[in-house]
């Protein structure tokens, strides 16, 4: 996979548990599904088999992949060879910080019951690849009233469909 | 359940898959998932379309195909509600990337949400396009982007700014356009919209030239004041990491200097001030600290020159360096190999450290710093350097011996001051770690040793030595067999000691047992057999006494069941038993190897321009190529010193060189009959008049003992069958005679240098199958014209040739013509030997005289 990738800061974010499946892929640059899962089987391989207390990059494909390991999970980011690796490790705890302030505690499970909410946290930390919020509050702020407009909706569906109900008894 | 449901809820079905034990299960479960949202689909169920969305992504993770829900999340993204759009461009992101033309169908509804009245649906459109936009969407969207860099809530501002990242980067030629609105972000308080303007402002200065002059000249000042306000500024809970208020603005403040200060001197000028207070203000005991100091010793050697800073920057690393921290080291080492360029010897006075680094147990470490302590390397330093790895080489890991050796050699080979301390150096790596040594690199030690001449002695005592504690190293064990081949007598007799060995008895036997133990050796591959065959065929002759038992050697292997092992000990035999008197002329020494032509041929293989006889041999159109066994050369080269071969082995010899030839005959419109002779005279070399000086040519008809192509091309001479019928005198089986003479031999490239080819169609005439009718066809390859063209050729004794004259003598440059040539051969052993035939072929090219010549072994069998 010998990309001429655009100079991003992040070209992916991959989060693996120890036993290597997959909890969340965030793509960047233009990878095709083939290309995507030879990468993971790739780094995984890895990011997994690497021993405690070594340095967090690891070079791969002339990139370099910053990861750091939260319980069992492995939240690994690919960035361009002259890059601020220790930025990325802030970045990647900025990010695990503010999924632990959403679910409260956050553990494995969550992301897999809510894998999609994990993806509207990223979305709001990182787009096109590029970081863009330093706030946690701003986020989780920004996330709750998505949460509620999505709620309401519910509601809302809920109230009408109980009106037909109602009408059609 | 509702009867319209398609199937479980998502939380089910994410509980059903974790729940399978085999991937069979796993695959089952998903295949019936994917049945009832296919057929969902179908029916265009809109309650469900949502659910079965998420449920997709799901199974997308999990590397199932999914392309048939691509069309869902388009329909998703053009419903009316939030919740259906946020899954909708959730969809997208995940399921479709760029190149899919999909996509091209998406670029009205996302138009329609950038233009939104509910602010979150055009923070949800701005987000998906900053991730997936193509080049098309970016030209279309653009100026709704750039419109919304000026939307009054500022985390619209952030998510447009981030998405004008992506369209510049797609398109440069927009950038133009967002040159102005950025100017207003980089004023703002918002640090989201702060840090994404930045970004983005970064980006339009590596795009556009006129947007790094605008913002260097307007912006540069601006940006130093912010700095500073944000370096000073107190206490901020909301940003702060780690007692610093939000270091990804100042990384991003840190990276948009970088640019602005670069080949500007008066921007550097202006930011000398806050980055000096950065780098000794900003406290380095946590990771947030370190980034940031990271970020301010890149822009300090990126920005014009400041003496001072420069200094405060590299002392900074030196800091990372010794830091306890490995993620700190890392990035030291890293950011030290681009140190090197600004400041050599600063980075120099780290090379203790760095060796260290080397060792380290981390593997992303230790290459890092090997790449490092590789650039550091001088004339000075390379001993001390050179040791230390080679030190180190015994106790590394298993996994970085390739890296580490493939580097020391580098080192030994570029930086070595003296040939000894350069053997030395390679023996040890070969005893440490030779099966890690790659091919070119032993033979160029091989090169070495055959210059230095006074070493001979030296080198193959010490390879002894080195073989008596390590035999499972192939490639020590190859150039150990080698040089034992080659200088055995040395070995034994202790000649051309050195005041730093200490002497050592070795009996001609105890030379013979190592030998006997490389071929012996379970794990030895097939060239360093060969190499211990030959090795022990030079034995024969230099150790007398040990003769009988290399002989027993030779023939065990005579039934090997490795062709190329058993030809050569049925060859070697021979040359044992039945040609005693020419043996010690035939294992004579190698003649030195040219470290030159040597050297040159590794660097690159580009034919030479005017082609020498050294380098038609090489080009030689050859059999199937044979594993390399240099020493093999010896065999073939006739030097000076090689005595006049006595009469009975006289045939033998001269038949096994093949320089015995019938009386030859040439063709050549312009030549004279007697110069000719002379030209075949010393075509022949030998025999001939001895003030002609035949030492180059001798061996160079016969092999160039220059490198290795030569000598694997003598050795095909040596070892395709065909030609080694006259050596093994017909114990070998004839080949089968053809049952008739078919018509039909395919045509072959003869010779082929790199300015000229020689073509050969054969033909028979029925009722004749002896005689050969051969037509060549000479075709000029290079850009001159060739005039006074003249062809020769010789053949052995047991076949007569007859040349008609030649078309013509002058050959039109760039393959605009050819010179044709009859030939007829009559085969006096037809169908038990093959044709073999040398040829010389002499022409001008703008008046100087150059000459060809090669030897022709890849007629079809049976001519």
């Amino acid at each position: 996979i010998v990309h001429k990738l655009i100079k991003l800061q992040i070209h992916f974010v991959l989060l693996i548990s120890r036993q290597g499946k997959v909890r969340l892929t965030k793509w960047y640059s233009p990878y095709s599904q083939k290309e995507r899962s030879k990468v993971i089987r790739e780094l995984s391989g890895i990011v997994l088999n690497r021993g405690p207390k070594l340095c967090n990059f690891v070079e791969w494909r002339g990139h370099r992949v910053v990861y750091r390991r939260y319980a069992g999970l492995y939240f690994c980011m690919c960035i361009d060879e002259a890059d601020n690796e220790l930025e990325v490790l802030d970045i990647i705890h900025h990010f695990v910080e503010i999924l632990d302030r959403y679910f409260g505690s956050v553990c494995e499970l969550d992301l897999i019951f809510n894998f999609h909410k994990a993806y509207y946290i990223l979305d709001e930390v990182l787009i096109a690849g590029e970081f863009q919020e330093s706030s946690k509050r701003t986020i989780i702020r920004l996330l709750s009233t998505h949460d509620s407009m999505v709620e309401m909706a519910k509601e809302e569906a809920t109230s009408i469909g109980n009106m037909i109900a109602q009408v059609t008894k | 359940m509702n009867p319209f449901s398609s199937g479980t809820r998502l939380r089910d079905m994410i509980r059903a898959i974790r729940a399978c034990k085999t991937a069979a299960e796993e695959r089952a479960v998903v295949r019936k998932e994917c049945a009832a949202i296919r057929a969902a689909i179908n029916e265009n169920d809109q309650d469900y379309r949502h659910r079965n969305l998420a449920k997709l992504m799901f199974i997308h993770m999990l590397g199932y195909p999914t392309h048939f829900g691509q069309m869902e999340c388009l329909k998703l993204i053009a419903s009316p509600g939030f919740p259906e759009k946020r899954i909708g461009y959730l969809g997208l992101m995940l399921l479709l990337d760029e190149r899919q033309e999909v996509l091209m169908l998406v670029t009205n509804s996302v138009k329609q949400d950038l233009n939104h009245t509910n602010q979150y649906i055009v923070g949800l459109a701005l987000c998906a396009l900053g991730n997936i936009c193509s080049a098309e969407m970016a030209r279309d969207l653009a100026p709704e982007v750039e419109r919304l860099l000026q939307f009054r809530d500022p985390n619209i501002r952030k998510k447009a700014a981030l998405c004008s990242i992506r369209i510049i980067k797609k398109v440069p030629d927009l950038a133009e356009n967002f040159i102005n609105p950025v100017a207003a972000l980089l004023k703002e308080k918002h640090h989201g919209v702060l840090i994404t303007g930045i970004q983005l402002c970064t980006d339009l200065c590596k795009v556009s030239p006129e947007a790094l002059e605008y913002f260097r000249k307007k912006c540069t000042d601006g940006l130093v004041r912010t700095l500073r306000d944000l370096v000073n500024s107190p206490y901020a809970p909301e940003y702060d990491i780690a007692g610093i208020t939000d270091p990804f603005l100042h990384i991003r403040l840190l990276k948009l200097l970088r640019v602005l200060g670069q080949g500007d001197a008066d921007a550097s000028d202006a930011m000398n001030d806050i980055l000096a207070q950065v780098a000794t203000k900003t406290e380095s005991n946590k990771n947030a600290g370190n980034a940031i100091l990271y970020e301010c010793v890149e822009t300090i050697m990126s920005i014009e020159d400041n003496g001072g800073l420069r200094v405060l920057a590299i002392n900074i690393l030196g800091r990372f360096l010794s830091n306890r921290d490995n993620n700190i080291r890392y990035v030291a080492l890293n950011m030290l190999m681009r140190a090197i360029t600004v400041d050599a010897q600063a980075v120099q006075r780290h090379r203790s450290t760095i060796l260290e680094c080397v060792k380290d147990s981390d593997a992303s470490i230790r290459k890092r710093a090997l790449e490092l302590v590789y650039l550091l390397v001088n004339e000075s330093n390379v001993k001390p350097l050179t040791k230390e790895l080679v030190d180190y080489l015994e106790v590394s890991d298993q996994d970085f011996k390739g890296d580490l050796t493939a580097k020391i050699c580098s080192i030994i080979e570029k930086f070595s001051p003296e040939k000894i301390w350069y053997i030395d150096q390679m023996l040890k790596v070969l005893t440490e770690a030779g099966n890690f040594v790659k091919d070119e690199v032993w033979h160029a030690l091989v090169v070495v040793i055959s210059n230095a001449s006074d070493l001979h002695g030296y080198t193959v005592r010490a390879l002894f030595r080195a073989l008596q504690t390590t035999a499972e190293q192939e490639s020590l064990v190859r150039v150990a067999v080698w040089c034992i081949g080659e200088y055995g007598d040395l070995l034994v007799n202790n000649a051309g000691m050195l005041n730093v060995e200490d002497p050592i008895t070795v009996t001609e036997s105890d030379a013979v047992d190592v030998v006997e133990s490389a071929i012996k050796r379970h794990a030895s591959d097939l060239t360093t057999k060969s190499m211990a065959l030959i090795a022990l065929l030079k034995l024969s002759s230099r150790f007398p006494s040990c003769s009988g038992r290399i002989k027993d050697i030779v023939v065990q292997h005579k039934g090997s069941l490795v062709l190329e092992l058993q030809q050569r000990s049925l060859e070697f035999n021979s040359i044992i038993e039945k040609h005693q008197n020419i043996r010690s002329a035939l294992v004579e020494r190698m003649p030195v190897l040219d470290e030159a032509s040597f050297g040159g041929r590794r660097a690159s293989s580009l034919p030479n321009t005017v082609s020498t006889s050294n380098g038609t041999a090489v080009k030689l159109p050859n059999g199937v190529a044979k594993p390399s066994a240099a020493p093999l050369v010896d065999l073939l080269d006739l030097s000076d010193d090689v005595p006049a071969p006595s009469s009975s082995g006289g045939d033998f010899l001269q038949d096994l060189l093949g320089v015995d030839l019938a009386p030859a005959t040439q063709s050549g419109t312009s030549q004279a009959p007697k110069a000719g002779t002379d030209v075949l005279l010393d075509l022949l070399s030998i025999g001939s008049n001895p003030a002609q000086d035949n030492s180059v040519s001798t061996p160079d008809i016969l092999s160039s003992a220059q490198d290795h192509k030569p000598a694997i091309a003598s050795l095909d001479v040596l070892a395709a069958p065909s030609n080694m019928m006259d050596l093994l005198d017909g114990f070998t089986p004839a080949p089968p005679k053809p049952a008739n003479n078919g018509p039909a031999y395919p045509s072959i490239v003869a010779f082929e240098s790199s300015s000229l080819r020689l073509t050969f169609n054969f033909s028979k005439q029925p009722g004749n199958p002896q005689t050969t009718t051969i037509s060549g066809t000479f075709t000029n390859l290079s850009s001159n014209v060739f005039t006074d063209f003249v062809f020769q050729a010789a053949v052995p004794k047991f076949l007569q040739l007859h040349l008609d004259p030649a078309s013509g003598n002058s050959l039109p440059a760039s393959g605009n013509g050819t010179i044709t040539q009859s030939l007829k051969v009559t085969n006096s052993q037809h169908g038990k030997k093959p044709l073999v035939m040398r040829l010389r072929i002499a022409y001008k090219v703008d008046g100087k005289d150059v000459l060809e010549e090669g030897q022709i072994n890849n007629f079809p069998r049976d001519l």
